[in-house]
């Protein structure tokens, strides 16, 4: 123990401790390692170790095939892993040159703000529990749930869903999966509303987050920030305004920002992003539900080489069977060139740099993570501050170990 | 309104001759600038009244064993938030002396990229203030992104792959 004490020459005042906050600490919601070094209960200094969940995504994609890489890409954010497939499928895509229809898009849309809220529903919900009030994050948790089950009628699974193929999706979405929708737009907003009547104006959790580690735009952007953190700071980037991907265009939405980037801003764009999404979710599902007769069924792409054919016509159809093969045996080669793309994930811009040489698998891959550039200005934003608001910091940039390590 | 050719021509007029290789893939501006100039070229399109790439969006290194004394890339994407346009430079170094300037003084966000990219290539950073490993243990003795290391581990003797056509 003496010697992660510092002693100074002088007065017993001038003692600091050495505090191992994390890897596996509860409240770091991940693993993740900050020595934070304290004087009393406030932070002199923060030295963050990442790397712990580190799974080689980069290295293992240079041998995979192009649908192959999906399944890593549910493991970078597992909060909203749909968003990330959606914008690998679409990476894909810009490098081979497909066309994708208008209803594939919507369809995505919806999948995409879905997970939006899911994650920020979690991200916020966990503000909530770093701050004392547990109540909300155990009462939203149901209404994820129910997106979860969304997901389970389009493609089978929750968490990891490896959602969509290259192209569109694998099957259309059933009469369940909108159901499911359906209810979901219908229940959701009262209970949305019910969880901000208990934080927004809440005496208790704005006296512990207001000014709690904030960030001034100009040094937000040059640390790199996006998403709702660099919004929240007061600067309105969005992918999906910027760089509509996705037919983003044809929807009417607002870009909601802060002005200090503190925690208490923070929370409150992911709350207003989670308004808008159910917007956007709206809009969308009245789009989808305007395709009529076979316009209504069309929910892939035409792009034989790239798509996986359906089951029945494998068996039965010649062309189907030879596609089947060469893409599942991974014979297909994709153009060469370089290609970077992004979307606006639930952290910010997630963004695919793919660089292909015209062989089968990609010559380097590289995914740019929002939360692994973002984490740098947590040992700046904690300087400082006491060890309970490092903890609700921590929370409020919602940061996801697997996005960090890849 | 900024575009890819006011970008090229202010570029091709501050550095004359210097600058080569300029492509637009998919609509991307992209150019290559000689390892020692990298700072300068950072430096001027952060500065530029015009041109103002402001943000770091992305920083990454790339292995090319095949082209003798400049096996390694490391990749600049930039953006310029205001005018929305986007671009991507390079730089080659030689793999046995893959020295590059670091961005870490104009771009904070530049450290954790560049831990990054040494962490996995080996590009060394001159200037970075924390030059360490990142995601991998300190211990390690190689930089595991180059393309002499396979993606399977040649090292463990304990799986038996014969039956999978690895052997």
């Amino acid at each position: 123990m003496s010697e992660h004490i510092l002693l100074p020459e002088g007065s017993i005042e001038k003692q600091t401790t050495t505090l191992n906050l994390g890897p596996t600490h509860p409240a770091t919601h991940g693993v993740f390692q900050n020595v934070l070094e304290l004087d009393g209960e406030r932070i002199l200094k923060s030295t963050s170790t990442i790397g712990y969940i580190h799974r080689a995504f980069e290295k293992i994609a240079e041998r995979r095939p192009l649908y192959q890489i999906t399944p890593l890409t549910d493991r970078l954010n597992y909060c909203s892993s749909p968003i990330n497939n959606m914008g690998w499928h679409i990476t894909c895509e810009k490098l081979l040159g497909l066309q994708i229809p208008k209803r594939v898009d919507y369809l995505r849309v919806i999948i995409m703000e879905l997970s939006r809220i899911s994650d920020h529903l979690i991200c916020n919900s966990i503000v909530g529990v770093d701050s004392g009030a547990y109540t909300g994050f155990l009462y939203v948790m149901q209404y994820r749930e129910l997106i979860y089950e969304i997901y389970e009628e389009i493609c089978g699974s929750r968490l990891t869903t490896t959602i969509g193929r290259i192209g569109g999706f694998e099957r259309n979405f059933t009469p369940a999966a909108f159901q499911n929708l359906a209810k979901f737009l219908k229940e959701y907003p009262g209970v949305l509303k019910e969880f901000e009547n208990l934080f927004t104006r809440n005496r208790i959790f704005m006296d512990r987050t207001i000014g709690c580690g904030p960030i001034a735009a100009d040094r937000a952007l040059n640390y790199g920030f996006t998403g709702p953190n660099l919004r929240a700071a007061g600067v309105d980037y969005d992918v999906r305004i910027h760089t509509p991907y996705s037919s983003y265009e044809d929807f009417d939405f607002t870009i909601p920002v802060g002005t200090t980037g503190d925690c208490y801003d923070r929370f409150l764009v992911r709350n207003e992003e989670m308004w808008q999404s159910l917007s956007i979710i709206q809009q969308a599902y009245q789009k989808v539900q305007e395709f009529k007769g076979a316009d209504a069924e069309v929910f892939h792409a035409d792009a034989p080489a790239y798509y996986l054919p359906a089951k029945k016509d494998v068996y039965t159809k010649m062309e189907a069977l030879i596609y089947h093969f060469k893409i599942v045996m991974g014979e297909t080669e994709m153009p060469a060139g370089e290609v970077y793309s992004s979307i606006e994930a639930a952290n910010g811009e997630l963004g695919f740099y793919l660089v292909s040489d015209g062989g089968r698998t990609p010559y380097r891959l590289h995914f740019r993570r929002p939360c692994f550039i973002y984490y740098q200005a947590f040992e700046e934003l904690v300087k400082g501050g006491m060890l309970s608001d490092a903890i609700i910091t921590m929370s409020s940039l919602n940061l996801i170990a697997g996005e960090m390590d890849a | 309104m900024l575009n890819n050719e006011i970008i090229k021509q202010k570029l091709t007029e501050k550095f004359p001759d210097q600058l080569t290789d300029w492509c637009e893939p998919y609509g991307m501006l992209t150019f290559t600038a000689p390892a020692p100039l990298n700072l300068k070229v950072l430096q001027f399109l952060y500065d530029d009244a015009e041109l103002r790439f402001q943000f770091l969006t992305d920083l990454q290194a790339v292995h090319y064993p095949d082209s003798k004394g400049a096996e390694l890339a490391v990749v600049y994407h930039l953006h310029n938030l205001v005018d929305n346009v986007r671009i991507r430079f390079k730089v080659f170094v030689d793999i046995e002396k893959p020295d590059v300037y670091s961005a870490t003084a104009l771009y904070r966000s530049a450290n954790h990229m560049e831990r990054e990219t040494f962490d996995f290539y080996g590009v060394n950073f001159v200037g970075h203030p924390n030059l360490i490993r990142i995601l991998n243990v300190e211990e390690m003795d190689y930089f595991p992104m180059r393309k002499q290391y396979p993606v399977e581990d040649q090292s463990r003797i304990d799986k038996d792959d014969e039956m999978f056509g690895r052997g």
